[in-house]
C-alpha cells in the first residue's frame, strides 16, 4: 500500500513554505523567480496526491497546464529582466524605484 | 492506520523524495550564486519527478524532467551566464527593517494554517471519480491524460497554444536590442 496521500500534502506544504520565504527575502529578481518555480511545483505536487486519491485524471490534467502556463512565465519574466539588467546592469528589485511615491 | 501497514518500498520512495526536495528548496534559499542555485533548483524538480513517479503520473514526471529540468533551468542558465551576473551582493542589506523574521512568521502561520485545517478535515476530502476508469489499474497513464486533455479540457489546450505563442513573441520583443531603429534615425 502506497503512503498516505497526507504525507505528501504536508510535504507540497512545507515546499510551498520555502519557497514563499525565498520569493519574500532574496533581492534577486533570478533567485524570486526560482522561487516562483518552487511554489508552482508545490501545487503540482499537491494536484497529482489530489488526483490519485480521488483517482480523477483532472487533477494530472492541471498539471499539465500549470507547466505550460510556468514555461510562459518563465520565458516572458526572465525576457523583463534581460530588459532591466541591459538599463540598469543590475537584476536586484531594490533598485527598481522609479514608480516610488 | 499505524506507519507498519504501509510498504516498506513506498516509504524509501517518499523520503528519498522529500529529501531530494526539501534539501534542494532549501539550497535555492541558500547559496549565494545563482549558478549554485539554479542546479538546487534542478534537484528540486527531479524530487518532485520522484513524488509523481510513486502517485502513477508517468506522463507528467517525464515532462517534469524534460521541461523543468531540461529547458526551464537551461533558460535561467542561460540568463545568467548572458547577463554575467555574479555573487549577488544585495542579499546582506536588510532596507526594511524585520523583514526576514516577519517572512518567517507568515510563512510558518500560514503552512502550519493549511496543515492544521487539512489535517482537522481528513485531509482529502470530496467525491471520488466514477465516470473514468481508476488511476492506478487502468489502460496507462499517458492514454488516460491524454483523452482528458483533448476532450475534456481541448478549450484550455487551445488557448495555451495561444499563450505560448504570445510568450515567445513577447519574449522577442523584449530581449530584442534598438539598435535598428537607432542606426535609422
Amino acid at each position: 500500500m502506497n503512503v498516505p496521500a497526507a504525507w505528501y500534502l504536508v510535504l507540497a506544504a512545507v515546499l510551498f513554505g520555502i519557497g514563499a520565504y525565498g520569493l519574500l527575502t532574496r533581492r534577486s529578481a533570478l533567485i524570486m523567480f526560482m522561487c516562483v518555480e518552487l511554489m508552482l511545483n508545490a501545487v503540482n505536487l499537491t494536484f497529482v496526491t489530489f488526483a490519485r486519491t480521488l483517482s480523477d485524471i483532472g487533477g494530472q490534467a492541471s498539471v499539465f497546464f500549470v507547466m505550460v502556463v510556468a514555461a510562459a512565465e518563465v520565458t516572458v519574466g526572465l525576457g523583463i529582466v534581460v530588459a532591466v539588467f541591459r538599463r540598469r546592469h543590475s537584476t536586484s528589485v531594490d533598485e527598481l524605484t522609479e514608480m516610488k511615491g | 492506520m499505524s506507519a507498519t501497514a504501509y510498504a516498506l518500498p513506498s516509504i524509501v520512495v517518499f523520503v528519498t523524495a522529500a529529501l531530494l526536495i526539501v534539501v534542494g528548496a532549501l539550497g535555492v534559499l541558500a547559496v549565494r550564486n545563482p549558478v549554485h542555485a539554479a542546479l538546487s533548483l534542478i534537484l528540486t524538480l527531479f524530487g518532485v519527478a520522484v513524488a509523481f513517479i510513486a502517485q502513477s503520473a508517468d506522463f507528467l514526471a517525464a515532462v517534469q524532467v524534460i521541461v523543468y529540468a531540461g529547458a526551464i533551468v537551461v533558460l535561467f542558465l542561460f540568463v545568467i551566464m548572458f547577463l554575467g551576473v555574479g555573487r549577488s551582493r544585495h542579499d546582506h542589506v536588510e532596507p526594511l527593517v524585520g523583514q526576514r523574521p516577519l517572512a518567517a512568521l507568515g510563512v510558518v502561520v500560514t503552512v502550519g494554517g493549511v496543515i492544521a485545517l487539512l489535517a482537522s478535515s481528513h485531509w482529502v476530502t470530496g467525491a471520488t471519480s466514477v465516470s473514468g476508469s481508476s488511476l492506478v489499474k487502468g489502460t496507462g497513464n499517458v492514454r488516460q491524460l491524454g483523452t482528458a486533455v483533448f476532450t475534456t479540457y481541448l478549450y484550455a489546450f487551445e488557448a495555451t497554444a495561444a499563450l505560448l505563442v504570445i510568450a515567445v513573441i513577447g519574449a522577442v520583443v523584449l530581449a530584442r536590442r534598438e539598435r535598428v531603429t537607432e542606426e535609422a534615425e
